[in-house]
């Protein structure tokens, strides 16, 4: 009756159902699985690539699913929980009830159990068995912490033991564990991660917040004094270095160079030289030839007429085409979202007397035959289009890409990290070894038989071996005279 | 002489030392076996030599780096690793026949960095993201996890030729078997090899074919000769607890190597963990071998079961390894 009451209370169910390894098996199999599916998936693109990836009902299907970020997703973060929580309501069950185990205030020997274990080293050794006490009590303490002696019913035994501590090594583990997923979210929930992009000689006080649209005000100001990247002589980037002041008001309170692997840290906030890219070119930059070819194509006789121009010039076409000047140039062209680069733009007197604009980017010779169809007023008589011209700018200028984030739970987790390794050293590789050298004696007091046993939690062959080494010394002749 | 020539070589020493091993262990010619440890010898200090004239090279090509920075970097030392591991284990437990499943792994390794396409055996320049010490501590560390459960792999597969089927047979590894060997087959011929998927999957058959043809003639080997062939591989007990060490060893390092990867990348990036698909199959590895050891430890899986579960570890380490670079990321250093 009891009994069953005991099983029926809710809360003892809910505690059995977290303390089972078959659940922290089950949970372990099931996040190393689900996890596959986040590595095939790319995450966090665009609803646009993942639909022309999947088509739409995939898409539906995947995105009610969360596969499109998978480990933020709420079922994912739900294992983890589960996890955290096996974790922690296995350790406490089981630390609360070996606790006495691990730290009696005295240990206890069970003669007879160690009479009983496998395997045993035996010999037998002349002399009086009170004769070897003293010795072998040396060498037992010297590698076992813990050693005492017992009287038995025929002659005495040494017990030793070491490494009982090593027994919490397993929580240790299990501690650091919920110490990474804790700091985890710390950081998921105090701390931010974004981005800014600045141009040598410009400051930002925003950054923008990675994967979320949104942007963050800092308390200061990021400013990038100078930027500067060097390459190796196959191109590949060999580093780049941004000079960043950080300004609060109007006080400079900080300054320092910047590389990849070398952040500045400032007021919890860490600032790391993460990318690059190219600027647009300014027109101060661009160095153009006075003189350029402007090129002429007649639609009715299909002639071409060569000539060469200045800005300001008004040039003849011939055939009674018209004149034409080219007016200015600039150093970007927004076509329909696009950036056309370098670009001329000119007037077309035509033969009917109307003016009409041309617009000729160097990097795209026949963009005026479209000239007609953006501007109705244009005779579709001829083509002009410019060559011979070479508009790269004296240096390329770059922009540095700064990483701007801040994890409060980083220092949970490394302490994780430190606990993990220390507690999988300990776990693995150490082992609480317990040993017991029984000495009985034999034909009243002449002859005296040892055993030795020995028992480890861990590492079983390990400690028969070392059993078999203490055995050698203990039986040691030289011992005898002791 | 430059360093990818000795590290050629040592690919033949390899062989050569592996090709003794398998002697030693089908003519149970002790001989055969005292030589192969020295040839292993050998080539543990060609291979140690190797390495060590790169990082010289390097540094008179004026790109100085230690020189794990690369596949073929991180190729040639996970084969040191694997010899120097198991030279310690042959020392230990007084056994060569290990040698014979172990060293032609080394050997495999060194032949593959050397010989595949597109996997450069040049010194290359550091990119700014490379250039932190945390690159030397991670690439030791994950590499020496990787060799512990390669080694685990070939005592895992030693223990399953030893025990054989007559002792627990498990029902749902049947089942499992041939289709995660089709599956694997599929999966490593297409990383390792072919880059094609339809060339992989139909590969992938006839080495399944040859697996089970190799499983059948060994079953129907006279009694008398298995017996020669198995007797004196070490006793299922020590190859149990060995596989188990192993595990042991290859569990700490891969922590050990994530954590290190982990606080690199976050002085690098600014974030500790950014789930991309290495990372991720990083932690899916230390799901699967944690999963072992609770299975071990709190449910008394011994044998067969774990050295199963063992061999499907060493899958997603390879996995790791190779498989990743398939897929979209960060980590494209170490790809090719």
């Amino acid at each position: 009756m009891t009994k069953q009451a005991i099983n029926s209370d809710p809360f003892r169910k809910i505690w059995d159902f977290f303390s089972s390894v078959k659940l922290t098996v089950v949970l372990l199999l099931t996040l190393a699985l689900t996890s596959i599916i986040g590595t095939l998936i790319p995450q966090n693109e665009s609803p646009q690539a993942y639909l022309k990836a999947f088509g739409a009902f995939l898409y539906r299907f995947f995105d009610v699913l969360g596969f499109f970020d998978l480990y933020h997703s709420w079922w994912f973060q739900a294992l983890m929980l589960l996890l955290a929580l096996n974790v922690l309501v296995c350790s406490i069950d089981r630390l609360s009830a070996t606790w006495r185990i691990i730290f009696p205030e005295r240990p206890k020997f069970n003669l007879s159990r160690f009479r009983r274990l496998e395997p045993k080293e035996e010999f037998t050794k002349n002399g009086p068995a009170e004769a070897l006490q003293k010795p072998y009590h040396a060498i037992i303490s010297r590698k076992f912490r813990y050693c005492r002696v017992e009287k038995t019913d025929s002659g005495y035994a040494i017990f030793g033991e070491k490494g009982r501590w090593t027994r919490i090594g397993v929580y240790i583990v299990h501690l650091s564990i919920i110490c990474m997923l804790v700091g985890g979210v710390i950081g998921s929930i105090l701390g931010f991660e974004g981005f800014v992009n600045l141009a040598p000689g410009e400051g930002s006080q925003q950054i923008q917040l990675r994967n979320r649209n949104q942007v963050l005000k800092l308390d200061f100001t990021i400013r990038c004094d100078d930027f500067k990247v060097r390459f190796y002589p196959s191109g590949a980037p060999e580093e780049f270095r941004s000079s960043l002041s950080i300004i609060e008001g109007d006080e400079v309170v900080k300054t320092r160079d910047i590389i990849v692997n070398d952040p500045l840290r400032y007021k919890g906030i860490s600032i790391y030289q993460a990318s690059y890219g190219q600027l647009p070119a300014r027109q101060q930059d661009i160095q153009l030839p006075d003189e350029f070819t402007l090129v002429f194509t007649s639609k009715t006789t299909g002639k071409i007429y060569r000539t060469k121009a200045k800005i300001g010039q008004k040039i003849e076409i011939g055939e009674g085409l018209g004149n034409f000047i080219v007016n200015e140039f600039k150093t970007s062209y927004n076509f329909r979202g696009q950036d056309l680069g370098v670009t001329f733009f000119g007037t077309l007197h035509q033969s009917d007397g109307a003016e009409v604009d041309v617009v000729l980017p160097i990097q795209f010779p026949s963009f005026d035959k479209m000239g007609p169809i953006f501007n109705k007023m244009r005779k579709d008589d001829v083509v002009i289009s410019i060559s011979d011209i070479k508009a790269e700018p004296a240096e390329i200028r770059y922009y540095t890409g700064l990483q701007v984030s801040s994890d409060p739970g980083v220092w949970v987790v490394y302490t994780g990290f430190i606990l993990i390794i220390a507690g999988c050293f300990v776990t693995f590789f150490m082992s609480h070894r317990q040993i017991c050298v029984c000495v009985d004696i034999l034909e009243s007091g002449k002859k005296c038989r040892i055993m030795i046993t020995g028992s480890a939690n861990k590492n079983k062959l390990g400690n028969e071996q070392k059993l078999k080494s203490i055995a050698q010394i203990l039986s040691d002749e030289s011992l005898d005279l002791g | 002489m430059s360093g990818s020539l000795i590290l050629s070589i040592v690919t033949f020493i390899y062989g050569l030392a592996g090709f003794l091993y398998i002697c030693a262990w089908i003519f149970r010619k002790q001989i055969f076996g005292r030589i192969a440890t020295w040839v292993a010898l050998v080539g543990l200090s060609g291979n140690t030599a190797g390495i060590l004239v790169r990082w010289v090279e390097s540094y008179q090509l004026g790109i100085g780096h230690a020189p794990f920075s690369n596949l073929y970097e991180s190729l040639v030392f996970f084969a040191l690793v694997i010899v120097l591991i198991y030279l310690i284990i042959e020392r230990k437990i007084q056994n060569r026949i290990i040698g014979a499943f172990t060293i032609p792994i080394a050997c495999l390794v060194m032949a593959y960095a050397s010989l595949k396409p597109g996997i450069t055996s040049a010194i290359q320049p550091l990119i700014p993201a490379l250039k932190s010490n945390w690159l030397i501590a991670h690439v030791i560390t994950c590499f020496i996890g990787y060799a512990a459960f390669a080694l685990a792999f070939g005592v895992s597969a030693m223990y399953l030729m030893k025990k054989g089927r007559d002792d627990e047979p498990i029902t749902w590894t049947k089942i499992v078997n041939p289709l995660i060997l089709f599956v694997f087959a599929a999966l490593f011929s297409r990383v390792l090899f072919i880059s094609n998927w339809l060339v992989a999957t139909l590969i992938a058959i006839p080495i399944c074919l040859g697996f089970y043809a190799i499983v059948y003639l060994v079953r129907n080997l006279p009694a008398e000769s298995k017996a020669k062939l198995l007797d004196r591989f070490p006793d299922t007990r020590i190859l149990d607890e060995l596989g188990y060490q192993l595990i042991l060893l290859g569990f700490l390092f891969l922590s050990i190597g994530i954590i290190t990867g982990a606080v690199w990348a976050n002085s690098a990036w600014g974030r500790y963990w950014g789930w991309d698909p290495k990372e991720t199959w990083s932690l899916i590895t230390w799901f699967v071998y944690a999963t072992l050891l609770h299975a071990r430890l709190m449910r008394g899986w011994h044998g067969k079961r774990i050295a199963f579960l063992s061999m499907i570890g060493f899958a997603a380490v390879l996995f790791t390894y190779f498989g990743v670079n398939l897929l979209p990321g960060l980590h494209s250093y170490g790809s090719f």
